[in-house]
């Protein structure tokens, strides 16, 4: 069955690191939420690390994909980059500009080229508006054009989402969750912006439609030239979209890599573990693969695990782990980066069941 | 072969509605076995889970009707009253949902409302069903189970409060286990675990079990016979091996193709399903698939019934040939592969 999957022609190995300037970067990145107590005094009696010293650089014109489980900070992350949230230290650079600290007045602009999609697009589009207010909505807010250009702009972003100029004067409650996502990004493509946050854009569609979004985000991206931050849960869609993914655990990012790379040699366990639990719709290939079954729950983000946070849940840890936090360093390759004291790779020996798993791995050379 | 543990005969159920008659289930078929897994795979509206709650009887909707039979054990239970449903469910068919936190009682702790399954099925005193609650945590792996038989469910995680889902289901050991969307609102790595505690618990008792849910991948890790629904019926069913190696309806290779696959390298472009499933209220005359497939001909506006069609038991509703459909799938599956083909 392996000599099956690795006898299939390579479409594509891969795009290369994205060449491109330097679009955004985040320094040391955090964001903690307080948790209260008390009635009249609400004293801080704890906080949520959600967002626990992050830095990344994203290019322009690449796809960043953000993957881990509920409660790792993905979402948490996006909203900060999207300056949703307040930052609670670090920076946040977008175009050379640091805009971790912009007022709301400041951010108005940089808002133009940077924009979200949302997971539910049940929740995301406004019941009582019509589609075509929806979308004409950013372009009033920022002043972009006469009403006249404003209207031509918004059929011309139907037109681009793949629905039709009529749709206009309809409700969101008259089309299907893959069309209301539609309008979704149509809504973000509005004011043209540079960079796309998509945080779980397809999860809430049915397998069918998730492919046409899918497909739309990435025929978008060339036509357009977007710079994509993906987040996803579901690791093939992520594979399928993105350039470089970053693998969170905790608020941490613990793996960042080329995306076909991350599947091929993943370096850290809780990534090893993570693609070993998605299932293969192959039987025969599902069969023989060994899976790593993780024991136990996330910890809490409240007071996470010391040293590495990872370790109660890893099959490697030993005492170190316990102890030193490890520092995200390159392993390998160009740009792949890992933060594991006891790092998986191909000059070491593996254990029995890493071996097995990165036999039935597909081969992309 | 003896005779099947379950049978659903010819089940239609429709709803009424203020804008006509909605046909959620349309004339399904379906046979499980003792001890097998049958999975049944749709996406949302396909009727999946509809089937499986009119055969556990728990539509209750006056709008709702029902015709046809679901046979277990011999008793059509579609003519059981609603006390002698209630014996049949939990000892004897077992059931799971997506949402564990909607299907646990939020006020009472985790223990009680197992003991009390049990005590409604079987006369044994408070302490021996107490003691089995904890027995039956412990089995599907909830730690300190002496402990956490008396928490309540807002303090377990999502996976957690599925196991205990799980500990309920099997507390009178049914024969069947129904489990709907089970790992749907879970991680992939906690997805992965209980995915496991259900094999196993097959494994230990020989529960048959249907599995219903929209991930081919589950199925292709649990399944032993698959069902695929659209517009409520069944448009192909066969053994996994039929469905995975030799798919014969275009909606199923338009599922597979649609899948970003971590077991492939990666295409250019998903083979999605144009369009979006048909309103069940609107249906097409002939094949309900037929506005969304790339190969329907004039023959489809008839509609095709599901038959055996290869002669070995494997089952789809299209009338294409089987040359027709060995010619075209790899080009729907996975079009670019085919293009690069000398």
């Amino acid at each position: 069955m392996t000599d099956e999957a690795a006898e299939l022609p390579v479409l594509e190995a891969g795009p290369e690191v994205a060449e491109g300037e330097v679009l955004l970067r985040a320094d040391h990145l955090k964001k903690y939420f307080p948790i209260r107590s008390g009635i009249l005094l609400q004293r801080e009696i704890a906080r949520v690390h959600a967002v626990d010293d992050v830095s990344f650089e994203l290019r322009a014109g690449e796809t960043l994909g953000l993957v881990g489980e509920s409660g790792c900070g993905k979402s948490t992350l996006a909203r900060c980059i999207a300056r949703l949230y307040d930052i609670t230290s670090g920076t946040l650079t977008f175009e050379g500009a640091d805009i971790s600290q912009y007022s709301r007045r400041q951010l108005r602009p940089v808002r133009r080229d940077l924009q979200m999609v949302f997971q539910d697009p049940y929740a995301s589009l406004n019941p009582r508006k019509r589609v075509g207010t929806i979308i004409a909505d950013p372009l009033r807010i920022h002043r972009a054009g006469s009403r006249d250009q404003i209207k031509k702009r918004v059929a011309e972003l139907l037109d681009l989402v793949g629905l039709s100029a009529e749709h206009i004067n309809r409700y969101p409650h008259e089309f299907s969750g893959g069309q209301r996502q539609r309008i979704g990004v149509a809504r973000a493509l509005a004011l043209k912006p540079k960079l796309v946050i998509a945080d779980e854009p397809v999860s809430a569609l049915d397998v069918s439609i998730r492919a046409q979004v899918i497909n739309l985000l990435d025929d978008l991206q060339d036509e357009l030239g977007l710079t994509y931050i993906f987040i996803a849960h579901d690791l093939g869609v992520v594979r399928h979209v993105s350039d470089r993914i970053a693998v969170m655990y905790l608020g941490k990012i613990v793996e960042i890599s080329p995306a076909e790379e991350l599947y091929q040699r993943p370096v850290h366990p809780y990534t090893e573990a993570l693609l070993s639990a998605v299932p293969v719709p192959d039987p025969d290939l599902s069969a023989s693969r060994q899976r790593i079954v993780l024991e136990g729950d996330v910890p809490s983000p409240i007071s996470p695990p010391s040293g590495c946070r990872f370790h109660p849940r890893c099959r490697y840890a030993t005492e170190i782990c316990t102890t030193d936090e490890p520092p995200l360093v390159l392993h390998g390759s160009a740009g792949h980066l890992a933060a594991c004291h006891h790092p998986l790779s191909l000059d070491q020996p593996l254990t029995d069941a890493g071996a097995a798993e990165r036999a039935t791995a597909p081969t992309a050379d | 072969m003896a005779d099947p543990l379950l049978e659903i005969r010819d089940l239609k159920v429709t709803f009424r509605t203020d804008d006509g008659l909605v046909r959620a289930v349309d004339g399904v078929n379906a046979t499980l076995n003792q001890g097998e897994t049958l999975g049944i795979v749709g996406e949302s509206g396909s009727g999946k889970s509809v089937t499986m709650m009119s055969v556990m009887r728990l539509i209750t909707d006056p709008n709702a009707q029902f015709e046809g039979e679901v046979i277990y054990k011999g008793t059509d239970l579609m003519s059981l009253s609603q006390s002698q449903i209630r014996s049949i469910r939990g000892s004897g068919i077992g059931m799971i949902f997506q949402d564990p936190m909607t299907s646990l009682n939020p006020v009472y702790k985790v223990g009680w409302q197992i003991e009390e399954q049990i005590r409604e099925h079987e006369k044994v005193s408070k302490q021996a069903a107490r003691d089995r609650a904890i027995e039956l945590l412990t089995s599907v792996g909830i730690p300190n189970a002496r402990e956490r038989v008396d928490a309540y469910p807002h303090q377990f995680s999502g996976g957690m409060r599925q196991r205990v889902m799980i500990a309920m289901a099997v507390s009178c050991n049914p024969d069947v286990l129904i489990a709907d969307e089970p790992t749907t609102a879970l991680d992939v790595t906690i997805q992965a675990q209980i995915l496991s505690l259900i094999r196993k618990l097959k494994d230990d008792f020989g529960t048959a079990v249907v599995l219903i849910t929209h991930d081919m991948g589950v199925v292709a890790d649990m399944a032993d016979r698959i069902a695929v629904m659209y517009a409520g019926r069944i448009i192909e069913q066969g053994t996994q091996r039929d469905l995975f190696y030799d798919p014969q309806h275009p909606y199923t290779w338009g599922l597979l193709g649609s899948i970003a696959r971590l077991d492939r390298p990666r295409p250019r472009r998903l083979a999605a399903i144009p369009g979006s499933p048909p309103s069940l209220m609107r249906l097409p005359a002939g094949c309900a698939f037929s506005d969304r497939c790339a190969h329907s001909f004039d023959r489809c506006a008839e509609r095709p019934e599901l038959e055996d069609r290869l002669g070995n038991g494997h089952l789809d509703a299209c009338h294409l040939s089987r040359q027709q459909k060995q010619d075209r799938r790899d080009r729907t599956i996975h079009p670019e592969l085919v293009e690069e083909r000398p």
